[in-house]
This record gives C-alpha cells, structure tokens and sequence, in this order.
C-alpha cells in the first residue's frame, strides 16, 4: 500500500496541511502536493475504472501523460469533470470523485464487461453497426453508452472567467528543465526577448529528481541560480504553470497559463490563453517514459518507474513496500536505488536484457538488490491491486519460475522524447533504433515564412537521454534561437552536467518475448481506452495495415491522453504484426493541444454580453426602454416592433401600419450603409457598379439603384443622392453597408486603381430617421427649420438644412409608398431629433414603427428587399426590374453574365403577386408551388417558393410575393402550395404591386 | 448643438487602469495623395502638424493627424470644429483630387489611464504593444477582441481608443472586463 514517507519531498512543505475529499472520504495533503501525490499517501491507489471493460485503475505516471487517474474536480460551477490527478495541484477544500463507475468505485457492475471482453473486441463499434441495422440504434448503442463515457457533464454555467493574452518575443522556451532553463539563459544573455514557461509549478524538471550534478553543484542548486540569474535579466520572462499547448505557422505558439486552479482564492481569471509570435521557439519538453507491455500491466500498483521516483523524491511518497522495478534500461536502476535509500524494499530487478552492467545496475548490485537479468514478468497477479508477479524468462513464453510477493511494480520500456510540439506544425522524425524512439530531425524542422525552421529542439526532447548532452544540445539552440532572432552571441560559456554512464537499452516490444494470445489478451497498450496488444493484432489480423486507420479501428491513441503512453508501443506491435518495421509503419499525427486544455480559455472573455457585438443605433436605448421587440439584422438589433403592454406581437405590428398608413410613423433607418463615393471619375464608377445610370443624375437628386456581380446577380439596393458634382452619397442595405464598401474598393484597387475616385464609409455617421405617412410633413413643419413643402422638396429630391436647430438633410424617398421623409442628422444629435420628432408629432398620432411594418408596407407596394426575393441567383430582371437596366451603357458589372442564354430564359423563376383564396389565411413563408401530376413518390413538380407573406393590414388580405418559373405568364393562374399535414393552400397569381400602383399615395 | 450626446455620454470605470468615454471628439478622414505639399500644406493648416510618417500619429495644441493607410489620414479637432476644419480642407485642396469628411459622431473614443494600458489592450490585439513594438508617436489599426479598433498611446500613462460608434458600448465593456483589477499579467 502506498503511503507517505517521514523524510524526503523536496517540493512539499509539511509544515502546511490541506484537507481535501476524494469520494467524499476526507484526506489530508500537503502544501506542493499534486491530488495524485496526495491521494497515494492517503493509501488510495484505486481511482477510477477504465472506459471499456471498467477495470479498477490506479496512477500510473506522474505528470501530463497518465491516462488512468481522471477524477471531476469541484462542484456546480466549477465542476469539472476528467482531470488528471497528476497534474492537478492540491488546495484546501479540494474535492474530487472519481468517474465511470457505478454504483461505487470499488463495486462496479460494468466490470461485467470485463467478463465479457472478448464480445467486445477492436472494431467493436463498427462491427455492431454493420447487422442488423436496427440493432445499434436500439440495442447496442443505449447499453454501451449507459456504461460507458468518461466523466459528466457539468450541469452548471462556468463560473470562472478566462482570458487571452497576446505576446510578441524574440525566443519562446518551452519547459522548465534543466535544458529549457540552459537555452532561456543562452538566448537571454545575447539579449533576446525571451519567455520561458513550464507546465508544473517547479523549475528543474526530472534533472532535479535524478541527482544530476551540473559544474559540480546538484542539480537543485544549479537550477536555483539559474532561475535568479534569468529573473535578474530584464529581457526574459519566466511563468511556470504554463504549458506550451500548441505550435502553429510561422512562429506561433499556444500558451495555458492556470493562475489559479492551485490557488481558487486568488480570484481574478482562471485560465490565460497566451497567443505568442516569435521569431525561434525552443522545445524542451522532456521525455515520457513508455511502459511494458506485459500482462496485468494494467493492475493499480503498477507504476512508470520514473514517476516511482517521483513521488519518492519529489513527494515524499511511497508507492509500496516491496516494488518490483522492471526494466530494459539502465535509467529503471535509479529508481531502485531511491528506494532502498528510501528504506523501502526492492524485493528484484528484472532486467530483460541478458546483461546488465553498468555503472547503475553495479551500484544496485552493491547495495545488495538482487538483478534477474535475461528475465520477465510474466504477469502481474492481483485485480485491485498488485499482489505478487510470476518471473520468467524474456526469451520464451511466460512459464513461471517464481512468484515474487510485492505490492509495486515500477516498469520502465525506455523513453520516448516528446516530440508534439516539434511536430505540430510539420517538424519531421527519425526512428532510432538503438533507443527504440523517435527523434526530431533536425534537417526536416517545421518552417516559416523564409522557408528556414522556426523550431530548434532542445536536450532530451532532441533525443539526448542522459544529462551531460541534453544540457550541452540545449546550450546549442538557446545560442543558435538567439542568433537566428537577430542577435549577436556572447562568448560561448556551457554548464556541464554530469550523472551515471548507461548502458544500451534493449528493445521490448513484448514481454516475455513469445507471450501466449491469454497473456497478451490481459495486456494493456492503450490503458484509458482499454486497448490491449490483443486488439492491434486483431486490427493487423483484419487488414488495416495504415497506423492511422488502425487508430480510429481500435482507438488507440484518441482517449484524453493522446497516446502520450501507448503510441510507441502500439507502433511496435502492429509493425511487428505487419512484419514491417516501425519507422516503415510510421506515427500518427501529433496535433495541439499537447494536453487538453479548458474549453473556457479557448472562449477567452467572449461570453454572456462579451460573446457576440451587437450594433446599436443612436436610438437602440429608447427603442430598449419603449417596448422595442428586437430581431436581429445584419450585426445590429432593430425593433421588429414597439409593443404596447397588453399587446401582442402581431397587434403591434398591425397598429402601427395603420397609424403609419393613416397618420404618421417614425422610423429608425440608421442602419441603412451609407457611403461616400468622390473624384472626377466617381460617375463613371457609380455607373460600372449600379444596373442603372448614376453620371447623368442631377445635384440634389436621388435615384434607386441595383448592384450586381460580376455573374449578373442582384447583390445590393438602394438610393443614391448626388451631393455635388463630384461627389455621391450610396445608400445601401442595413446589412450590405461594409460589403459593399469593400466591393467598391476591391474594384477601385485592384482593377481600375487608375480611376480617380475616394470612397467612405459613413454609416454610422448619421442617424436617419424616417418620417412616414400622410401627415409627415405637418411634422416636420411643426419641428421648424426647413421648407420641405411639395414644390421646394420633390419626391426624389434632397436638401440640406436645419430642422428643429439640428443640422440635417432631408430625403424625399419612401419604401412604403407613403408620403415620407428620410432625415439623416450627426449621430451623437440622433436621439435628440427622434424626441423632437416625437413631440412634434404627439397631437398628429406619431408613433414609432418596427421593421416587421416596413416590411409588410413594402410588401403592399411591390418593393423587393435584398436576402428576402434575392439568394444569390436572382438576376434583376427576375424581379421585373428590367426598367433600372440601363440599355445605354456599354459595361456595367452583371451586364455580360446577364446576357448569357440561361439568364435570358423566359422559363426563370420570376416575381409575381400571390392572392390567398382565403384572404385570411397567410402562406408560410417559403412554401413551394408545385404542379403536374403526382410522382410514385407522392412528389409533384416545384415551381417555385414564397419569397415574402404577410397579411396586410391596410387591406384586409394576405399578400405574397413568390418566384415562380416563367411568372410573369402566369398571371390569373391559381397554384398550389402543399403545406403541412396534407393541406394544400390555393393562391392566384397576380401583379406584386397590391396598393396604390399610381403612385397617388407618396405624391402630395 | 447642447444636445449632441457621445456613445456612452462620458461613462468612466476605474479598476486596474481607468477607462472613460473621451466624449465627443472632431474627426475628419482625409483622402489624397499624401506625398502631394499641396495636400501638406493644408494638413499643416488645419492642426499645425506636419504630415505623419507611415503609422505615424502627431499630436500638436490644434488638434493632432495620423496616418491611416498609404492615401488616408485621420485628422482630429475639437468636435465643433470638425465640419469648419473639412470647409477648409475643400478650400485649400480646391481642384485637387481628395476626399474630406467630417466622421466624427461615427466614432466612439475611449481614454485609458494608467500604468497597465497596453497590458489591457494586449488581452485582445493581437499585435506588438511593448513600448519598442508601439513606440509613442505610432498608431495602431487593429481588432480588440472581435471588433476593429485604432489605438495609441500619448505617453506611458495614457492611450486612446477609437472605434465604430455603433460598437462602442461592447468596446467599453470589452475594456471594463480586461481591466478588472488584479488581471494584468506583468508581461509588458
């Protein structure tokens, strides 16, 4: 049983005690304890059940790559479910529960499964899919996902706050070992901006835990001095619990800062997303060391050796009384040796090397721990925890030759440099053999903008697995990162680190050798998704010869660790299978993040009010406060109507059509783009970009106009007014205005740049309001300032003046067929205006009017709205606006695509008027017409769909427009529109303009 | 012109900096040829300055210019003064072709104040805001989070925002959030 130790733990302090829960049971830690540390001296070394077979589980590692120890931390809103013991710090009043097990952590019925395993073999999922086809959907898939899924979903919002930071360095370092704080050091004494950032909350990384000695000092001390020395120089920036998630092109990296998930009392944000631009990242991340792959590998109690340590060292944990290191290295010694330093028992070593001597197996050897070389574990024998392991032969199949009681195993396969950041952005590997791993290249790094690689990789992530060359390689690229970033190098001054000499490693793939298929049925490659050398054998078996399709086969590698413990190990048994060679079988794809991080630093401050901008009017907070029911156009909010209280929605709308129709009603169309076009060629270009002629309007005129693309299709609408005469003022859609002031400069760049012309974007300079129906000129008289009489301001004129002491310019247009004025004031005079205009209209029956209003208005009169007849393939003449088509101008954009035989077909879909039968019913909108007989499908033929429906108020009708193939030929007919549950509403087709076609209305 | 109201009409918070709406302030988008001394000339006297350099922003008694783009400057007066100063403009670059414009109540200006300004501004531009990589006397056009931004600092102290009015109120609340005491992060 695991527990704590009396002596060693260098990065605890004992004097400060946390309580914490795991399951509820209440547990004591100490300040530097990691809930992983802390939970092992507690005696918990069961913590979870895996996904599949719900095997009881405990640590495994000690760091990012664990795979077993998931637990849900906190609760309601900071619940937070799947997160690693290992590098979760511990805090007072942590709470913790375990996940995927019911009804408890020790009894667990899915373990069933586990009964059951050779029903659920790799490929499980896609083998249950294929027959019967029923049976997924019903039988299977309810079962396997009622046990399975890891961790649950929290229930309440996030209560933290997150937050990005953008930074711009010289040389970013990745880890905080003894390499990445050589290289920070080299970069920095040249004098390059430099920040160094490691994921844990201790500098020194595993240099420390190993009793390196670096300039005849331990390794502690170095690192200590270091860390000041780098703290003294104001170029670098240190921050430890911050990971480098993730390298992306051209020098950009991913930082995940966790500022208070050791500390939730500081408040303030939790996590910081730091988005970092650098001329050279150095990667010093360090090492995983990989597992063996032998049976009951799996069984809690059975450790990486390396972590072992540890949690000896750096902890003051004991993992188990009696351990049992296996090993095919040298390194698995120093954990040996620690732990008889400990006073704990190391009952054997088994070596599956035939010869282990040197320099560490000898000190083993000489502090009287007994050596089995040439030998291995059979199997481990216990099922929640370890209780003895059966030794045998790593030459043959896995016959006993003694059971060896123990209640640890510590097991070390080698060491796997961490190559993710490396690869994510393209850097290339190469295997070595002689160390059984993968190890950048440095000829084939991931490159920049210039082509040259903007990653260096330093110490044992370069693939340097002893102390001495690790620190050498990182001095180099500190040095080298520095230069490539423009600056000038220092003399040339290294810190030399020494520790014992190792021997070769020797590859072990399977252990023992020949293992039996029963033994490797109980062997675990993938611990978290439950895949087993088994399974890879089986995919191999099956034909899936590409590692990345034997990925997603057997899942191995995509659980919440990546693979970071089962990639290598699983590479070799299916190269094995496949009679293929590793490097010829190849990795699958390292892809950031390097370790999950929190889906609240991804939304940063992008939240609640934060989350999406919304474009507000000068009049939006009268509208807010005035019962404005908003509907969303474009970014901006318009109130689709101004509800009365007691009042419906659809009772709003109607009253304000008709008091707009039969008094007055006030409009906000602020929205509206507005865009100044200027220069002596601005004529010219108004008549390239619009259907219609622009050059030939008069100064204090307007004109409707149409945009097109260059296909011939209807893009934009609106009123252009000729302010002088070189200067224009487009309106364009609420929702158009930065499209199409960007269209306009795409063209005055990159095709006619030789065209005298400027343009501006205004829209938000003014807030324009509308003043519509029969009595809005009384309004505006009785507002004061400006002769808008019928003979000074025509329909389809302007002027500019003063109204009500504002400065302003009156419009005479009208999208409602009502006598109407658009008035565009300075916006910070906006709301001043509208209240104006309120009171001057208040004996007159002014009331404000929402877009729903505008729209039916428009709708009675036949007027089309951009996004409601037009989807991108309307052409203007669809919509009978052939008459804005200028016949005179020999180009404008859209004219030659619109000339093209399909364009011209008589049988388009074209705009007509619908009549319901019922007056009072109202088609849905985008309800189709069909016609012909029926299909054995029970399907007709579409004609064609509703655009715009609407009942209208003023008439006492519905109304809609539709695009109808060959419409315009159709009038009188009656079509059919098919529309739930078997109705079919009737409507006839008729000219779209329903009131007022004279045009008498807008013309006192 | 008593009833002219800015974006937020003066709203101020105070936490790890101070943020305010600056109120209403003059802004007139000139575009020409900027290598033209006719356009120069009238530049210099509309604010008293001389023409920036590229992302170059000048501050004088009379108001201040900054550079925009390769064919467009900023200029800024006293709000009441915008639509004087784009008289003059016309006047003085008279056959010339140029663009002026009063867009001053298109805008919304927020100041900042104190020691963490660019520490704020770095939680949502994604450029350079050391004081090397946006030294006083430059301007940046940028994104502050989602929204598109100018941005400067007249001394170690103090830095001006400018963004669409229609996005001001998001703008001050985006501000308020990255201000919240005890958030900078001591990079800068």
């Amino acid at each position: 049983m695991s527990t704590r130790l009396a002596n060693q733990g260098r990065v605890i302090d004992r004097s400060k005690a946390l309580d914490f829960t795991f399951n509820g049971k209440r547990f004591k830690g100490f300040q530097g304890d990691t809930l992983a540390s802390a939970l092992l001296a507690n005696g918990q070394t069961l913590v979870g059940r895996s996904f599949k077979y719900h095997r009881p589980r405990g640590i495994i590692a000690a760091g990012p790559e664990e795979p077993n120890a998931l637990v849900g931390l906190g609760k309601d809103g900071k619940f937070e479910p799947n997160q690693r013991v290992t590098t979760t710090e511990l805090f007072k009043g942590l709470t913790s529960t375990s996940q995927n097990h019911w009804p408890s952590l020790e009894f667990d019925v899915g373990a069933v499964n586990k009964m059951m395993s050779r029903f659920f073999p790799a490929g499980f999922y896609y083998k249950t899919f294929m027959f019967p086809r029923f049976a997924w959907k019903h039988v299977f898939e309810p079962i396997v996902r009622g046990a399975a899924g890891l961790g649950r979903v929290p229930t309440h919002r996030d209560a933290d706050a997150y937050e990005y930071f953008y930074a711009h360095v010289d040389v970013l370092v990745v880890g905080g070992g003894i390499a990445g704080l050589a290289a920070a050091k080299q970069a920095g004494l040249a004098g390059a901006k430099v920040l160094l950032i490691e994921q844990t909350a201790n500098w020194g990384g595993r240099g420390v835990v190993d009793g390196v000695e670096i300039d005849g000092k331990a390794a502690d001390d170095w690192v200590s001095e270091t860390v000041r020395e780098l703290e003294a120089m104001e170029n670098v920036t240190l921050r430890n619990r911050m990971m480098g998630a993730g390298v992306y092109d051209h020098g950009y990296a991913l930082g995940y800062e966790q500022l208070s998930d050791h500390a939730p009392e500081l408040g303030g944000p939790r996590h910081r997303l730091w988005r970092i631009r650098c001329k050279r990242i150095v990667t010093a991340t360090g090492a995983i060391e990989r597992p063996l792959s032998f049976a009951g590998n799996d069984i809690p109690g059975v450790m990486l050796a390396g972590a072992v340590r540890d949690y000896a060292v750096n902890f003051g944990v004991s993992v188990g009384d009696r351990t049992v290191v296996v090993t095919n290295n040298d390194d698995a010694y120093r954990t040996a040796i620690a732990l008889v330093n400990a006073g704990l028992t190391v009952p054997a070593i088994i070596d599956a090397r035939p010869v282990a001597d040197g320099e560490l197996p000898e000190m083993a050897r000489r502090m009287g721990i007994r050596v089995e070389t040439g030998k291995a574990i059979g199997k481990v024998i216990g099922n929640k925890k370890v209780q003895s392991v059966s030794l045998c032969v790593q030459a043959g199949e896995g016959a006993s030759l003694e059971e060896i009681k123990c209640d640890a195993v510590a097991m070390s396969g080698g060491w796997s440099p961490v190559v993710h950041l490396w690869s994510h952005c393209g850097g290339k590997l190469n295997w070595d053999a002689a160390n059984g791993m993968f190890r950048p290249d440095a000829d084939r790094p991931p490159t920049g903008a210039d082509g040259v690689g903007f990653v260096v990789v330093a110490g044992t992530a370069n693939g340097h697995l002893q102390a001495g060359a690790a620190l050498a390689d990182a001095h180099a690229a500190g040095r080298r990162a520095a230069k490539e970033a423009g600056h000038k190098l220092g003399p040339n001054v290294a810190s030399v680190a020494t520790s014992e000499g190792e021997n070769p490693m020797l590859p072990v793939w399977s252990m023992p050798q020949g293992a039996s298929k029963k033994l490797r049925m109980k062997t675990w490659l993938d611990f978290q998704n439950d895949v087993k050398v088994s399974d890879v054998r089986l995919a191999a078996q099956e034909g899936y010869e590409s590692v990345e399709h034997t990925k997603r086969y057997t899942t191995l590698g995509m659980a919440s660790d990546q693979g970071k413990l089962s990639n290598i190990n699983g590479l070799a048994v299916l190269a094995d299978a496949l009679n293929s060679e590793i490097p010829q079988v190849g990795t699958t794809t390292f892809r950031p993040p390097y370790h999950p991080i929190s889906f609240g630093a991804i939304a940063g401050e992008a939240r609640g009010e934060l989350f999406k901008p919304i474009r507000k009017s000068p009049i939006h907070d009268w509208i807010a406060d005035n019962g404005g029911f908003w509907e969303p156009v474009a970014d901006w909010r318009r109130p689709y109507c101004f509800q009365r209280d007691g009042e419906t929605v659809k009772g709003a709308v109607t009253r304000e059509i008709l008091n707009t129709r039969q008094n007055v009603g006030l409009l906000d169309a602020s929205t509206l783009g507005k865009i100044i076009v200027r220069g002596p060629d601005a004529g010219k270009f108004l008549d390239m970009l619009y259907t219609n002629m622009m050059s030939n309007l008069k100064i204090g005129k307007c004109r409707y106009g149409l945009m097109c693309t260059e296909n011939g299709f209807l893009s934009d609408d609106g009123v252009v007014a000729r302010l002088s005469d070189d200067t224009f003022l487009c309106h364009t859609t609420s929702g158009g205005s930065d499209r199409i002031h960007a269209w306009m400069e795409e063209w005055l760049q990159t095709e006619w740049w030789d065209w005298k012309v400027y343009t501006a974007n205004v829209t938000e300079q003014y807030a324009q309001i509308g003043v519509v129906g029969p009595k809005a000129r009384q309004v505006l008289e009785a507002m004061g300032g400006m002769d808008l009489s019928a003979e000074a301001l025509p329909f389809m004129g302007f002027v500019d003046g003063e109204i009500a002491g504002i400065k302003a310019r009156a419009y005479r247009i009208s999208f409602s067929g009502e006598l109407s004025y658009e008035i565009a004031v300075p916006a910070s005079q906006g709301l001043a205006f509208w209240n104006a205009a309120l009171e001057a209209g208040v004996d007159l029956g002014i009331q404000p009017y929402g877009t729903e209003a505008l729209h039916v208005m428009r709708a009675e009169k036949g007027f089309i709205m951009i996004g409601d007849e037009t989807d991108g393939t309307v052409i203007p003449q669809d919509l009978n606006l052939g008459w804005a088509i200028s016949k005179k101008k020999t180009d404008f954009l859209g004219k030659r695509a619109q000339l093209r035989s399909f364009m011209q077909n008589e049988d388009r879909k074209q705009l007509v008027g619908l009549l319901t039968e019922d007056p009072q019913t109202v088609l849905p909108d985008a309800a189709h017409a069909v016609e012909g007989p029926k299909r054995a499908n029970g399907m007709q033929n579409i004609i064609g769909h509703v655009t715009s429906t609407y009942y209208s108020p003023t008439l006492g009708h519905s109304i809609a427009m539709a695009l109808i193939k060959g419409g315009s030929r159709r009038m009188g007919e009656v079509l059919s529109f098919p529309v739930a549950e078997g109705k079919v509403i009737r409507a006839t087709v008729v000219d779209p303009v329903f009131l007022d076609k004279e045009g008498a209305r807008q013309n006192v | 012109m008593s009833d002219a109201v800015s974006v937020l009409g003066g709203a101020a918070f105070s936490g790890a900096i101070e943020v305010a709406d600056a109120g209403l302030c003059g802004m007139v988008t000139l575009r020409g040829d900027l290598s033209d001394p006719k356009l120069a000339a009238a530049v210099k006297s509309a604010v008293g300055l001389t023409m920036p350099a590229a992302r170059g922003i000048k501050e004088g008694t009379k108001g201040a210019v900054a550079w925009m783009s390769p064919d467009e400057l900023l200029l800024m007066v006293p709000h009441e003064t915008a639509d004087a100063c784009v008289a003059r403009l016309d006047k003085a670059l008279a056959g010339s072709h140029f663009l002026a414009v009063n867009v001053s109540d298109a805008r919304a200006v927020f100041t900042l104040t104190g020691a963490g300004c660019r520490e704020v501004l770095a939680k949502g531009a994604p450029v350079d805001l050391s004081a090397a990589g946006l030294p006083i006397g430059e301007i940046r056009r940028t994104r502050l989070g989602q929204i598109a931004v100018a941005f400067w600092a007249g001394s170690e102290t103090e830095m001006r925002v400018i963004c669409f009015r229609s996005v001001g109120a998001h703008v001050y609340s985006w501000l308020c959030n990255a201000a919240q005491k005890g958030t900078l992060p001591g990079f800068l």
